[in-house]
């Protein structure tokens, strides 16, 4: 693999398919690919519980970005899934031999050029494989800054680990892109869905009817030991930071995509105000993050009423953000 | 958030890593920069990590006193819990917690023992000790 070079990216999914793409001849960032797929969201499902915490999440689905942009740029992918993990092994030889690289899904946890500290049992992360060396992986992990090296008992067991999200070994690649992409009929349409659906979704986990309801459980948490309403406090702050989101729960990340959407659009202004919007949005929810970590290592009693006061400004922020990207005419 | 202002706090968490954060330059775009850690963030994942700790050093201290089999001791010490070990093994949470009882878990078949290593990483000879009091 001569010409392959390693991208330092804010999150992995985004992050290997912007370095794939571009790899196989598609230049496309990782903002425009996280815009393009249309992930951007906000999720509380208080019945769902990871490591005995609801889940919290600032993106839509595992795999919603590899198969978005399938869809919406018009790319055929071939994924594939393997029941035994000698044959998940043995393809992913194959797929090297033929000079090809590929995007795997995998746990945290088995990683072993993870920092120890952050190795939890996280399935959907995703990573790019390069070639081999003797028994050793040449890996291009995104959310690393240098390329990386992985043995091979390591990642076969990262590949195949078990549990919510299981990888099932999972391997990616393009077999097809089109010669010619025109971007700005896919970013207006995908601007559009977005906004919509952050603002007007019915349902109340998500979108910005998630964020309030999250800020109601907020409230009710004084009724809770302390202890555990810390956890659930960092638990919040874990997944807007934690691993890959790109800062800021993905709103920065979200933000550069507008800029560059504005560019491609001779600097539309409506789509340059939003980011900058966006912009100021993430700002606030990295103050949230920091209030709520002081909050953590205080001792005094936690002021539960403005943690939850800074959630419901930010949903409202947030609303201005797609509220202006609906009068957006392009 | 302005490219200067993206927190360099060197996080232990961080490892060796750095992460890479969207901001804006001085010439007004947004590019990404690489950052070594920020406090914030660093607090709510020590957070994480002292939790699992005190699990592990709770069940250490069962598994010394006999009170519960060396596989509880391992699946904390795995950062699991008994949903993800029921989910890494696909055994019922019902039957796991039957094996955390000494004397039923020296009874286990070598077939099932074999699940619990793979989804551990341990070995059969492993999986079976009693962990020694290193730090607990």
């Amino acid at each position: 693999m001569g010409n392959f070079k390693h991208t330092h990216h804010a999150h992995c999914e985004s992050g290997v398919m912007s370095s794939m793409l571009r790899y196989y001849g598609l230049d496309i960032s990782e903002p425009m690919i996280f815009g393009l797929s249309n992930v951007l969201n906000f999720v509380y499902i208080p019945f769902v519980k990871i490591g005995g915490m609801p889940l919290v999440s600032y993106r839509s689905v595992p795999k919603a970005i590899i198969k978005n942009i399938q869809k919406n740029l018009n790319i055929q992918m071939n994924l594939e899934t393997f029941s035994s993990k000698q044959r998940g092994e043995e393809r992913l030889d194959e797929l090297l031999g033929q000079g090809k690289i590929v995007g795997a899904q995998s746990s945290v946890y088995w990683l072993d050029y993870f920092p120890p500290e952050i190795r939890f049992h996280f399935n959907a992360h995703n990573l790019l494989i390069y070639g081999k060396e003797s028994e050793e992986y040449l890996i291009s992990d995104p959310v690393f800054d240098k390329s990386v090296r992985c043995s091979k008992e390591s990642l076969s067991k990262a590949r195949f680990a078990k549990g919510m999200m299981a990888p099932k070994g999972l391997l990616y690649y393009p077999v097809s892109i089109p010669k010619e992409i025109d971007l700005k009929p896919i970013i207006s349409k995908n601007l559009k869905k977005i906004s919509k659906y952050m603002l007007k979704t019915p349902m109340p986990i998500v979108g910005l009817r998630g964020m309030r309801f999250l800020a109601k459980s907020i409230l009710k948490l004084r009724a809770k030991p302390k202890k555990y309403a810390k956890l659930f406090l960092g638990n919040i702050v874990r997944m807007q930071e934690e691993i890959g989101t790109g800062g800021a729960g993905f709103r920065f990340m979200y933000a550069s995509f507008l800029e560059e959407a504005s560019e491609l659009f001779d600097g539309d202004l409506t789509l340059r105000e939003a980011s900058s919007l966006m912009l100021e949005v993430g700002d606030e929810w990295r103050d949230f993050a920091l209030v709520i970590a002081k909050a953590i290592k205080s001792k005094q009693d936690i002021d539960y009423k403005k943690i939850a006061q800074m959630l419901v400004n930010i949903s409202k922020n947030e609303a201005k953000v797609y509220k202006k990207l609906l009068e957006f005419k392009g | 958030m302005d490219i200067k202002s993206v927190p360099q706090d060197n996080s232990s968490t961080y490892g060796e890593m750095k992460k890479a954060i969207y901001a804006t330059s001085s010439d007004g775009k947004i590019k990404s920069i690489g950052s070594t850690g920020w406090d914030a963030e660093e607090i709510v994942t020590q957070q994480a990590i002292d939790d699992l700790e005190e699990s592990r050093k709770e069940a250490l201290k069962k598994v010394i006193a006999k009170e519960r089999s060396p596989l509880y001791y391992y699946m904390y010490e795995t950062r699991m819990d008994l949903s993800v070990l029921a989910q890494s093994t696909g055994f019922f949470k019902w039957t796991i917690k039957r094996d955390f009882n000494p004397k039923i878990f020296d009874k286990i078949s070598e077939k099932r023992l074999l699940v619990y290593c793979e989804a551990l990483g341990k070995s059969l000879e492993e999986i079976k000790k009693i962990p020694k009091d290193i730090d607990g």
